[in-house]
């Protein structure tokens, strides 16, 4: 349990910015496909901007994690899922407004009801998961 | 103190929200990824034989400590750490929110459609029950969210989580254009 408390504190943490940030607010969803605000769009780039300048850093310095392991980050292998299954998400995060991290801060935020969302998402992961192999990959 | 209080623009937030990447590799080797928890959550509560679930989920118990913690997050950003004042919406949106009767703007949510009393309705349901179905199918069929490939992924050049993100906001595009008019108005 102690070995997941700094876990838990970067959890908290993106909750905050999540909240701070309103990336998980509907409306700002909306603004952003309806191509009516720089917000999301300066959020998402200047987040891969920061993370990218990090990775780099890591690599090239060879910084090791706090337990003094070599970092190591898992290569994204190519499959049709990403287009398929990104179109499907895509679809899914304009209705919702929330892609699944800002499903968790929906309902920290007091938005109960996203709980059912949450639900349903875990049974749409469940269901792929049970006819994984007679989807196109 | 009104800094805090208000809304974080862009360019602090998003720097916020890259720092994760690296925070999470220097803590524990750890890739920053949300929608894998899902999946992890089957494999700890139905399984059910399923093969794709058939691994030991235990491993990852640190990504379900993370994301969880989310919503304690969230509770305190928006409870202790906001003057919670209506969202502030472009005036564009505003007008076409109106056509469909949302004029309520007390919550970062439209509560006029993402409410326990609108989930019985066909409405509701679509919104809420259909939308988050397709979040979480959607997310595993791709392999990851925004999270996983538009942050992390992007963050390390791995051209899949490109292809991913792009079919992300086409998808969101399209649905946001042509479903959700359509939805509002039921």
């Amino acid at each position: 349990m102690l070995n997941y408390i700094k876990y838990i504190l970067a959890g908290t943490a993106f909750g905050i910015i999540l909240v701070k940030s309103e990336v998980m607010s509907w409306f700002r969803i909306q603004e952003m496909f309806r191509l009516q605000s720089f917000h999301m769009y300066g959020v998402m780039g200047s987040a891969v901007v920061v993370g990218a300048l990090s990775v780099w850093l890591i690599k090239r310095y060879n910084i090791k994690s706090m337990d003094g392991e070599p970092i190591v980050i898992a290569p994204k292998k190519f499959q049709k899922g990403q287009i398929i299954g990104g179109l499907l998400f895509g679809i899914g995060w304009a209705i919702t407004g929330a892609c699944p991290g800002p499903l968790f801060a929906q309902i920290g935020s007091g938005s109960t009801v996203v709980a059912v969302s949450l639900l349903s998402a875990i049974v749409g992961v469940w269901v792929y998961g049970k006819w994984q192999h007679k989807l196109p990959h | 103190m009104n800094w805090i209080l208000a809304p974080w623009p862009w360019y602090v937030s998003g720097p916020l929200i890259g720092l994760i990447v690296p925070l999470l590799l220097l803590l524990g080797n750890k890739s920053f990824a949300v929608s894998a928890t899902l999946r992890h959550i089957c494999a700890a509560c139905v399984p059910a034989n399923i093969s794709f679930f058939n691994y030991d989920w235990r491993k990852e118990a640190w990504n379900l400590f993370f994301v969880f913690s989310i919503v304690l997050g969230a509770f305190l950003g928006h409870f202790c750490l906001s003057e919670n004042a209506p969202v502030v919406v472009d005036p564009r949106l505003a007008n076409e929110l109106a056509t469909y009767h949302i004029t309520d703007y007390s919550e970062l949510i439209p509560v006029q459609i993402f409410s326990w009393s609108n989930l019985i309705s066909v409405q509701g349901f679509l919104f809420v029950v259909v939308g988050g179905f397709l979040v979480g199918f959607g997310t595993r069929y791709a392999g990851g969210c925004t999270s996983g490939h538009s942050i992390m992924g992007l963050s390390n050049l791995q051209w899949p989580s490109l292809v991913a993100t792009c079919c992300f906001m086409i998808g969101g595009f399209i649905s946001a254009n042509l479903l959700v008019p359509f939805l509002l108005a039921l």
